[in-house]
């Protein structure tokens, strides 16, 4: 027989266990945190679910950090929980996302576009300037170059690459280092 | 947003959902789904909230709302211009409003509306001059699988017979209407 995998094209988000994604903190209500990800109900997180936390040792999560993290439980029935370490306990990149740097909301297709092995527009953008980069499965994407201009431009980049074609986006990153 | 128009009848669709939904209106097994109609001139009205119930019930047929429980999907169509059959471009704006947003349905739906003149002649996306003089409205939604119907509504009297010829005229005419959003969502999905 064969699978079928049929991609759709949405903006809304709706979590799925062992997606990655970027939660901004909203509240702290004793040993969990509550996190906006853009779906229809906050996802919960427990402070204990950092790399090297303890109840002595407790992560510094404020309200309105940026959390990068993924679903442990996120079915239609439960209230989606998160977690910041893996199955062995190692963060691998999972935490709270540093100061600076800008957040900015894409459709999940072009998320999906941006994780595909050998991205091309990922390649291209880093010739370009080197910045930092988390990509959400929520459709969020959180950017950090080394100057506030440098950042926009690849927001913007970024944005505009829903609707450009692959030339039309190698003409403007041309464009721009040629400046 | 989705836009469509049948000749100069214009509709607006905003979709949004699935979303948290205040306490009350919470279902505990599916969406809950509510429909807003905004009239281009003026307040709602009674007629802008039978026609939101209309709309409601016919969305609810086919979304799968089972699938995201406690939460609210939220419909709000504004009204651009109406030129005549304004319930029928409500439907198409909806139908093309849930496709947009990826929700998950079980299948699409159109509106027809069909007028009956006073000598019996069936009239296809009549204009507001030709639903006042007509003997009987009807508008359908036709379901995209087998073209059933889903919502049937009737002002002024007509036989039966002349509602089954109403019915197949409807079912017809569904076609163009399908095709067409098949051609929108080829169109916007062809750039890169």
């Amino acid at each position: 027989g064969g699978a079928y995998w049929v991609d759709s094209q949405q903006k809304r988000y709706v979590p799925v266990k062992g997606d990655h994604v970027i939660g901004i903190v909203t509240a702290k209500a004793g040993d969990v945190f509550k996190l906006d990800v853009g779906g229809s109900e906050q996802a919960s997180l427990s402070y204990l679910a950092f790399e090297g936390a303890t109840k002595r040792n407790r992560p510094n999560v404020q309200v309105g950090d940026l959390i990068y993290g993924q679903f442990l439980v996120a079915n239609k029935d439960m209230e989606p929980e998160m977690v910041c370490i893996d199955s062995s306990g190692r963060s691998s990149g999972m935490g709270i996302i540093g100061q600076d740097g800008f957040l900015f909301k894409v459709s999940l297709g072009l998320i999906r576009k941006l994780l595909a092995p050998k991205c091309e527009i990922i390649q291209e953008l880093s010739q370009l300037y080197p910045f930092e980069l988390v990509l959400g499965m929520n459709g969020r994407i959180w950017v950090k170059a080394k100057t506030v201009q440098q950042t926009l431009i690849i927001v913007n980049i970024l944005e505009a690459c829903e609707y450009m074609t692959a030339e039309q986006r190698k003409q403007a990153l041309a464009k721009l280092s040629g400046n | 947003p989705r836009s469509p128009s049948l000749g100069d009848t214009s509709v607006l669709a905003g979709l949004y959902g699935p979303a948290e939904v205040k306490g009350s209106k919470e279902l505990p097994d599916r969406a809950a789904l509510e429909v807003l109609l905004r009239p281009k001139v003026g307040l709602p009205g009674v007629v802008e909230r039978s026609r939101e119930q209309l709309l409601r019930q016919t969305c609810e047929a086919v979304v799968l709302g089972v699938l995201h429980p406690r939460t609210a999907i939220t419909l709000v169509l504004q009204v651009l211009s109406d030129a005549g059959s304004l319930l029928s471009c409500c439907l198409n704006a909806a139908c093309m409003g849930l496709l947009d947003a990826g929700l998950p349905l079980s299948s699409l739906f159109c509106g027809v509306t069909c007028a009956l003149d006073p000598n019996g002649a069936i009239i296809l996306d009549p204009t507001t001059r030709q639903e006042q003089e007509a003997r009987a409205v009807l508008t359908f939604a036709i379901d995209s699988t087998e073209r059933k119907v889903l919502t049937a509504t009737t002002k002024g009297s007509c036989s039966v017979e002349e509602m089954q010829q109403c019915l197949a005229a409807a079912q017809r005419a569904a076609d163009t209407i399908f095709q067409f959003y098949r051609d929108s969502v080829r169109r916007r999905y062809s750039k890169s």
